[in-house]
């Protein structure tokens, strides 16, 4: 599973993040030092071993479907970038 | 003053022969002569900590009693405080201020606690020496440029500096443990889900927890008391009732059991550390424990099924700094996708981008079972190991650390930077409770005991700690300042 320096651009574009072309070689000699050191899990038999998200093994509780918050708009709008007439702006998506 | 316990102060404060404000402005006085030289603070907050302190002044004089009444403290710039910056030591989150406070934030407000501001730390708690700070790194009170230890830094150092009494952590890895090993003073890390994380900035949701930095282990029981407990905000937050945590500081250690992993005394240990912890075991024996040899077998697989784990969790996490809502947004984009990408290049800095990436590709299409499920059975195989270990002895004696503070710039390949919690990571992935405790000194640098013990006995833990503290004077050790950086 070696991987090149397209796969590092592909896997930054995934993460919506830009490799320059001037650190693509460092960022792939990191990536694979990583990759390496993780790879050590193949080499443990997990056959009949569930996998556990959780440490404490608690699934999801549910509240009851009540409103809680009050309406903050205008806090959280101060904290925005960029907004108008109560609404996040951001670039145009459709002409 | 400025030098005593938080129990001590609420004792001086109660009494009346200080006040909160003149103790508040005897740290902000510390703060702004020796933290030019530290860097520990991101944010100090000098008009809203004395108003604090007067505050608490009038209460007292009303009748109000609490633990922290008048207690200046410092919160991790990873807790969310109402109308002061929570910069997460990252450019992403320069300008931003919570419309909210933490839980663990308010918890310690409703106590009576002062906060005088902001603990530097690495970007988004992605870090084991604190340089991965957009604010600088900081540094570390007992060597010249040594690091603090990461990612809870910048608290350790203002903690073993007296530019604080208490300052809280986060711990995902090693993160309060580690610093506290670093910087000579008494860290814990609770039980996964102990205490609450709503306004705690998420790194890797089912590892993260919030925690003291402490100068003593009966400080760091006070601060659990505060912040420990359920939260209806995060339902990650366990429903186990508390307890109070100073109560069984004073039991004996008879009819205990230590585990001294063999694992982890390998040649590879550095022999001036081992030696050390081996110390520290037999004062645990001296006050009425009893050792015993054990077995971790799958603690070196914690290395790499955290660094599968914690950064899937995080690149999922990290996702929501989009540039729209809040946080940084890059100048003039060309169109919505230019946004999110620019935004985010320009506003995370490497290593956060590196664990990103890490965990992307970990969750992608096709990788997910190989790499995501994998680390999770892996995950299942150390918690099953220590449940086991634990069958036979009530706590686990390792090194928090295997090593020192080292120099800043030492360690610039980050698998030797992920070695630094070789340690600590495992308990997290286990979900169980930890703390570093200042055991000795190597070269004059501090070196941390950690001792561990299964889920919600964090009063054990600080039993065993209090009662080497009455026992030892390493914690009351304190660095010669202001020293050169």
């Amino acid at each position: 599973m070696a991987l090149n320096e397209k796969n590092i651009k592909d896997i930054a574009h995934l993460a919506r993040l830009k490799i320059e072309e001037n650190e693509v070689v460092e960022s792939l000699t990191d990536f694979s030092s990583i990759l390496s050191m993780i790879n050590e899990m193949q080499t443990v038999d997990t056959e009949n071993i569930p996998p556990l998200a959780n440490p404490h093994e608690q699934i999801q509780r549910l509240r009851k479907d009540a409103v809680t918050e009050s309406n903050d708009r205008d806090n959280l709008l101060k904290l925005a970038p960029k907004t108008t007439d109560g609404l996040f702006l951001v670039p145009k998506v459709i002409d | 003053m400025i030098e005593k316990t938080v129990v001590e102060l609420a004792s001086a404060l109660s009494t009346g022969s200080v006040s909160s404000v003149e103790l508040t402005r005897a740290f902000i006085d510390r703060i702004t002569t020796i933290d030019t030289q530290l860097n520990a603070y991101i944010t100090v907050d000098e008009q809203e900590a004395l108003k604090q302190a007067k505050e608490a002044d009038e209460a007292r004089a009303r009748g109000a009693h609490s633990p922290f009444l008048g207690v200046p403290i410092a919160h991790k710039d990873l807790f969310c405080t109402q109308g002061t910056k929570t910069t997460c030591g990252s450019k992403m989150l320069q300008n931003f201020v919570s419309p909210y406070d933490a839980t663990v934030v308010a918890r310690l407000k409703d106590s009576g606690a002062v906060t005088l501001g902001k603990t530097n730390c690495d970007e988004f708690a992605m870090g084991s020496s604190n340089e991965n700070s957009f604010f600088g790194p900081a540094y570390n009170p007992w060597g010249k440029n040594r690091v603090p230890g990461g990612s809870s830094g910048g608290s350790a150092s203002a903690v073993a500096a007296d530019l604080c009494a208490i300052a809280t952590g986060t711990d995902t890895g090693g993160s309060i443990r580690q610093p506290a090993s670093f910087c000579g003073v008494t860290g814990l890390k609770p039980t996964y889900g102990r205490v609450s994380r709503w306004g705690m900035v998420a790194y890797a949701s089912s590892l993260d927890v919030g925690g003291p930095l402490a100068k003593t282990a009966h400080d760091a029981a006070v601060m659990l008391n505060a912040i420990a407990g359920h939260d209806p905000k995060d339902s990650t937050s366990v429903a186990v009732s508390t307890e109070d945590y100073t109560q069984s500081l004073d039991a004996p250690l008879t009819n205990l059991r230590i585990g001294l992993p063999r694992q982890y005394f390998s040649q590879d240990l550095d022999p001036r550390v081992a030696a050390i912890i081996q110390e520290t075991a037999r004062n645990l024996e001296n006050l009425g424990a009893t050792l015993v040899d054990i077995d971790l077998e799958k603690s070196t697989l914690s290395l790499p099924a955290y660094y599968v784990i914690a950064p899937a969790e995080a690149s999922t996490n990290l996702s929501r700094y989009d540039g729209v809502r809040y946080g940084y947004r890059c100048e003039d984009p060309l169109d919505l996708e230019d946004m999110y990408t620019r935004s985010r290049t320009e506003g995370f800095g490497n290593e956060v981008k590196r664990r990103i990436m890490i965990g992307t590709y970990a969750l992608s299409a096709g990788y997910y079972d190989a790499y995501y499920k994998k680390a999770q059975r892996i995950r299942r195989l150390i918690k099953q190991d220590f449940s086991k270990a634990f069958e036979n002895v009530d706590a686990i004696l390792s090194p928090t650390s295997p090593f020192t503070a080292f120099e800043l710039g030492a360690k610039k390949d980050p698998v030797s930077m992920y070695l630094e919690d070789i340690y600590t990571l495992g308990v997290n992935l286990a979900g169980i409770p930890g703390i570093s405790i200042p055991a000795g000194f190597i070269n004059g640098l501090p070196i941390g005991a950690q001792l561990v013990a299964s889920d919600f006995r964090e009063g054990l833990l600080l039993n065993i700690a209090h009662q080497y503290q009455q026992n030892s004077d390493w914690h009351k050790q304190k660095p010669s300042m202001p020293m050169g950086v």
